[in-house]
């Protein structure tokens, strides 16, 4: 296998990380039957609280808790407006976006002042299980966020489909009506969805600025939360389909960088917009068969 | 041994919804082992006491005393908690998940869900009560009284020593309404205590003990069954021996101004719903569509609304094609339309006067502005014809049901339609209003025009129509005279237990 | 001894309240980052709400940030009563930029009474444009609007990105700026002196049209009516998928008009970051207003003091200028808040008389 594929197929892991996270923690909000925008926010405040938290305690992996815990407050306070007072979800999501971005700004400048360059951070190494194995050494050479990531996916399958809780959450956001007359509290699991959803919205913020790039800078999220949302849509809400979602989407934005530099005579900005293109592309052919959990977007109230 | 105590007591409930008195002082008792009766118009208060009681709604003031205790009920858990299991009319099944899973839903037991392992509980103790249902369906394969069987197993999985039914024969064919009571029968004889809502006195008399009847959402008394009979029923439940309007003999028919030919149409899944479906209708007649619902009529009505546009046959109004015409070319041809669900008709934040205007917005427009003084003409002159009770700018959310349908009406109606499409136009409607729309269809029928009634309230059909066709999985399956109709035969059309040969319409 | 919460409707003299209380609350919410930056929130304040209006300048200064507002807030309002969720108002304003960079440098062989209309013409194209896919994929696809329009804001980043690095390079200068729109094609100043241009009147008109389309014309009706339910519109006749992508492409248009403005009266060449978000507070505004074009005249002045006001306290204080897009934010949340607290009324009830 030549190097280019073998690089190739290391990078897509590599981007498709935060999707995975990110997609999957969407994925627990809306099966819940919320939509949260909030999620490119989340990421965002994710990734500073992660930064700075690893910068003041030396930790990163005390950076990556600080950022789920950020991520989980963030979506109790989703919680509250979207299930509690059941406010409209997209502005409501919107809404705490602007929040946590103008939030980790302030914060940031509060903290770092004006920087001319971003401050950075000794970022997590990759772990390289196989060491100089041909081929699938390169391959498996990944940070431990990213194995981590690879083996939510099938947990939170496990979550969704063989705990009670997760026919709770397939209930809540199919029938909230139905969940509340067999004695489910709807409120408290939304509310237990949007947090755990959003802790992992965090971690994928994290894993940004604690392992890809080691540093925080204003465009370190870039849409991929609204990527994310795009993903789950062409995923059909189920944590299987949406991993190759990412991948997929991985794929396309690994090759964009591998294709910036082959010398193709084309603007590079072409290839970044490439993977959003392919998105937007993957919804219109999957978003027709979409089928939205029955009770997204609905508040409930039980008069 | 039965303990000499009531199972329920519930004392003096009042609840109020803003303006209205649901419930006035109610008292409302259960003994072990009985069936009773709450029986009562729509809008009586029936269901409103039985939320109260499964925790889905909270009464203003009053108690509740289960098994002798005080019971603070404030969520369907409480009550699940105290033995109190209630099926809706709207069940509360979700349909993406299966039986098992639906039946599993919110019982305690650790994190770990095993499916293998629920399953087989369920099996077991379907079989124990001796109730047929497959536990890997999913609910949404399953059609209506496999749904409602699901919902009174999931009650009684739950160690429900009361069960609350409302309305439970309203979806159910006359065959399906026999096992349901066989069934009551012999879960009363190991000791279940039912509550059963109704208006149907037949249905009351025929399975209950005890018969309390709400009027206006007082309690106007509880009767023993033995002691009573239908008329004095009817009179403590409406105030009056007979009721209702009904159709005045058999009209002179013209022409048919309404025909359908081989109608084929896909639900919102894509399977076929509407398969083959053929009927016309007269000009002066009703034609009733009966039938369960499911059955097709919410397509079928969609279909002639404009709504949904079928993939094969024909749809003709007075001889031109409208198969695939829009709502407003379908409102422009002379068709007259009241939809299944009031509030899908009228869009609730927008005025009484811009909700009567919007299907004819054409004629209160010029250049494309809204002409604001036509349209207010228009809302005062149909709130007076129609005596809907509200003003032009009234948000037409805030109107009760029956002046909401009425408003629908005067907008269907008002420029004299020579077909008039109305779907199940009295439910939720008190007797009043009831009339009413009865009464404005019967009207139209008698000024010509050809009127198509899909209903799922068999007395309404019987009422009011000239013809009756049965709806049964998408197609007709026998046209009926209004005279050669009785109740066991349309049950059996209805249950798809036996066709008629084309030949029988007329 | 218990909280009761009733649904109570709330009187019609509540509803304008809202917004002040909201602002009130918001004003105690966000006092905490204020001390957290070292000074005193009640002098923060009055440097964020008191000091701009007490200045000429940045009295007119507010207009200035006021007038891409009006614009995105009235694309947003027109989009959102129509039930289509535009959320790419910022992306549409980008087009509407780059159309006006592309224009002004082609139109200035024409008088200015004839070029400032074709600017404004060819903006509001290009935002229609950019908004053209996504309504397309809605009305004919059912494809979510939401994410659509979300992820086109990313891309056409990108396309500036091209442009300016690309084939619209500052030739002598190598800055990645579009070369200077002409000087016939420049917005021109309404007050001397000051930053104010002729944008401000077109945003006005602009909102004066949609407040005349939403409340006078059959459009309007059939928007209102497809916004506040779908089904029932559809079958009383209203053309609901027709209806919105009207209402989307000419939301489209109206935001691009915004990108028009903040070339053609600012920055009089395009570059990056030429919006920093007037699209997302589009939507801030749009609520604040509750869909109303008077509220987004209103709301849009607001918003324009807020931000004005950041920069006073950031120069006065020393407290971040981010601080204005926190507490824009956190007005809309408890905005929409209040917005449903309204309807209820908690009291304290004694005793045990409890149902």
């Amino acid at each position: 296998m030549d190097i280019f594929l073998i690089g190739l197929i290391a990078a897509t892991l590599r981007v498709a990380t935060p999707l995975i996270l990110g997609t999957l923690g969407e994925l627990f909000c809306e099966r819940a039957g919320i939509l949260n925008l909030g999620i490119e926010g989340i990421m965002f405040f994710g990734a500073f609280v992660g930064f700075v938290v690893a910068g003041a305690s030396g930790s990163l992996w005390l950076g990556v808790l600080a950022a789920i815990l950020a991520g989980a407050l963030a979506g109790l306070l989703m919680a509250f407006l979207a299930v509690q007072l059941g406010v409209n979800q997209h502005v409501s999501g919107l809404g705490i976006t602007l929040l946590l971005t103008g939030f980790s700004l302030f914060s940031f400048r509060l903290v770092f002042g004006e920087p001319r360059v971003p401050p950075s951070i000794d970022p997590f190494s990759r772990l390289s299980p196989l060491g100089e194995t041909p081929i699938l050494g390169p391959i498996f050479e990944q940070y431990a966020l990213t194995y981590i990531a690879l083996a939510i996916v099938p947990l939170v399958w496990w979550a969704l489909y063989r705990t009670s809780f997760g026919l709770q959450i397939r209930a809540v956001g199919e029938n909230p009506e139905a969940a509340d007359a067999a004695g489910v509290s709807v409120y408290r699991v939304r509310y237990a969805a949007l947090m755990i959803g959003s802790g992992l919205m965090g971690a994928a913020g994290a894993f940004l600025s604690l392992a890809q790039l080691g540093a925080f800078t204003y465009g370190i999220i870039a849409g991929r939360g609204w990527v994310c949302i795009a993903l789950i849509i062409f995923g059909n809400w189920e944590p299987i389909k949406v991993l190759w979602g990412a991948l997929l989407f991985g794929g396309v934005f690994a090759l964009q960088l591998r294709l910036q530099t082959s010398g193709l005579q084309l603007p590079y900005e072409v290839f970044l917009a490439l993977p959003y293109l392919v998105t937007i592309a993957a919804l219109t052919v999957a978003g027709r068969n979409a089928s939205y959990p029955a009770a997204l977007l609905k508040p409930y109230k039980r008069e | 041994m039965i303990p000499l105590m009531h199972a329920i007591e519930m004392r003096s409930v009042t609840k109020r919804f803003g303006a209205l008195l649901a419930n006035d002082n109610v008292n409302f008792d259960l003994a072990p082992g009985e069936i009773h009766a709450l029986l009562g118009e729509n809008g009586a208060g029936k269901t409103t006491l039985m939320r109260i009681l499964y925790g889905l709604y909270r009464a203003d003031s009053g108690e509740i005393v289960v098994g002798g205790q005080p019971a603070h009920i404030a969520s369907p858990k409480d009550a699940i908690g105290l033995g109190i299991g209630m099926v809706t009319q709207h069940f509360t099944l979700v349909p993406t998940l299966t039986v098992t899973e639906n039946v599993s839903l919110g019982q305690a037991g650790g994190l770990a869900f095993d499916p293998k392992a629920a399953r087989q509980k369920v099996a077991d103790s379907a079989a124990r009560f001796g109730i047929e249902i497959n536990p890997d369906a999913l609910v949404r394969h399953l059609s209506v009284g496999e749904r409602q069987r699901v919902e009174i197993f999931k009650a009684l999985y739950r160690n429900a020593r009361v069960l609350i039914l409302d309305e439970p024969t309203a979806v159910l064919v006359p065959q399906e309404v026999d096992v349901l009571f066989e069934t009551l029968r012999r879960l009363q004889s190991e000791g279940l205590s039912v509550i059963f809502i109704s208006h149907k006195l037949n249905e009351v008399m025929a399975v209950c003990q005890r018969i309390t009847v709400l009027r206006g959402g007082r309690a106007a008394g509880t009767v023993n069954k033995s002691a009573t009979t239908q008329k004095e029923l009817a009179r403590m439940m409406v105030g009056r021996e007979t009721f209702g309007v009904t159709k005045e003999g058999a009209r002179a028919q013209g022409e048919p101004l309404l025909r359908v030919d081989g109608l084929l149409v896909l639900d919102k899944k894509g399977w076929p719903a509407l398969k083959g479906l053929s009927f016309d209708v007269r000009a002066g007649e009703v034609l009733g569509i009966a039938g369960v619902s499911g059955n097709g009529q919410t397509e079928l009505t969609q279909a002639l609304a404009g709504t949904l546009k079928p993939k094969a046959g024909n749809l003709r109004v007075g001889g031109r094609n409208l198969t695939h015409a829009s709502p407003s070319q379908l409102a422009a041809a002379g068709v007259g339309r009241i939809p299944e669900d009031r509030h899908e008709g009228v869009v609730g934040e927008l005025t009484v006067a811009e909700n009567l205007a919007l299907e004819n917005l054409q004629d209160f427009t010029a250049n494309g502005m809204l002409d604001h003084r036509r349209i207010r003409e228009n809302a005062e002159k149909l709130i007076a014809e129609y005596q809907i009770k509200a003003a032009p700018t009234t948000r037409i959310r805030a109107l009760s049901g029956g002046n909401m349908q009425k408003a629908i009406l005067a907008r269907a109606l008002s420029r004299k339609p020579q077909v008039v499409i109305a779907a199940q136009p009295t439910r939720g409607l008190d007797v009043g209003a009831t009339d009413y729309v009865r009464g404005k269809l019967l009207e139209q029928r008698d000024r010509g025009a050809a009127v198509l009634l899909i209903s799922e309230d068999l007395d309404e059909i019987l009422a009011l129509s000239d013809r009756i066709a049965v709806i049964y999985e998408g197609r007709i399956v026998g046209i009926l005279r209004a005279g050669e109709a009785d109740a066991e035969l349309l049950g059996l059309l209805m249950s798809g237990a036996k066709e008629m040969a084309d030949g029988i319409k007329d | 001894m218990g909280l009761k919460i009733e649904r109570v409707p709330a009187p019609v003299w509540v509803r304008p309240l809202i917004p002040i209380i909201a602002v009130v609350v918001t004003f105690i919410l966000t006092a905490v980052l204020v001390v957290w930056a070292g000074a005193n929130p009640l002098e923060a304040y009055y440097h964020f709400l008191i000091a701009p209006l007490s200045s000429r300048m940045s009295v007119l200064e507010i207009l200035v940030k006021a007038t891409p507002l009006l614009l995105t807030g009235a694309a947003v309002t027109f989009a959102f009563s129509s039930g289509y969720w535009n959320i790419g108002a910022e992306g549409q304003l980008y087009a509407g930029a780059v159309a006006a960079a592309w224009l002004g440098t082609l139109l200035g062989g024409l008088p200015s009474f004839a070029a400032i209309p074709l600017m404004i013409v060819g903006g509001f194209a290009a935002g229609m444009l950019w908004a053209l896919t996504p309504a397309l994929l809605r009305v004919k696809l059912s494809v979510d609007e939401v994410v659509t329009t979300l992820l086109l804001n990313t891309v056409v980043l990108f396309v500036i990105s091209f442009l300016l690095n690309g084939p619209w390079r500052d030739p002598v200068s190598g800055w990645p700026q579009s070369p200077q729109i002409a000087e016939s094609t420049v917005f021109f100043k309404l007050i001397p002196r000051s930053r104010v241009h002729v944008g401000l009147i077109v945003a006005a008109i602009t909102l004066i049209v949609v407040w005349f389309i939403m409340s006078r014309a059959a459009l309007g009706l059939r928007m209102r009516a497809a916004g506040l339910g779908q089904n029932a519109a559809r079958f009383a006749g209203v053309n609901v998928e027709r209806t919105m992508l009207a209402a989307a492409l000419i939301s489209g248009g109206i935001a691009g008009i915004a990108g028009v403005g903040e070339v053609a009266g600012i920055h009089f060449h395009l570059i990056e970051g030429i919006s920093p978000g007037y699209g997302y507070t589009g939507i801030i505004i749009a609520t604040l207003s509750g869909l109303d074009p008077l509220g987004v005249a209103l709301a849009a002045l607001f918003i324009g003091l807020i931000d004005t006001g950041a920069q006073t306290v950031s120069r006065a204080l020393g407290v971040p200028a981010y601080l204005g897009d926190v507490v824009q934010a956190a007005l809309l949340l408890t905005t929409l808040g209040m917005f449903v607290l309204q309807n209820y009324r908690v009291t304290l009830v004694r005793g045990e008389k409890r149902a």
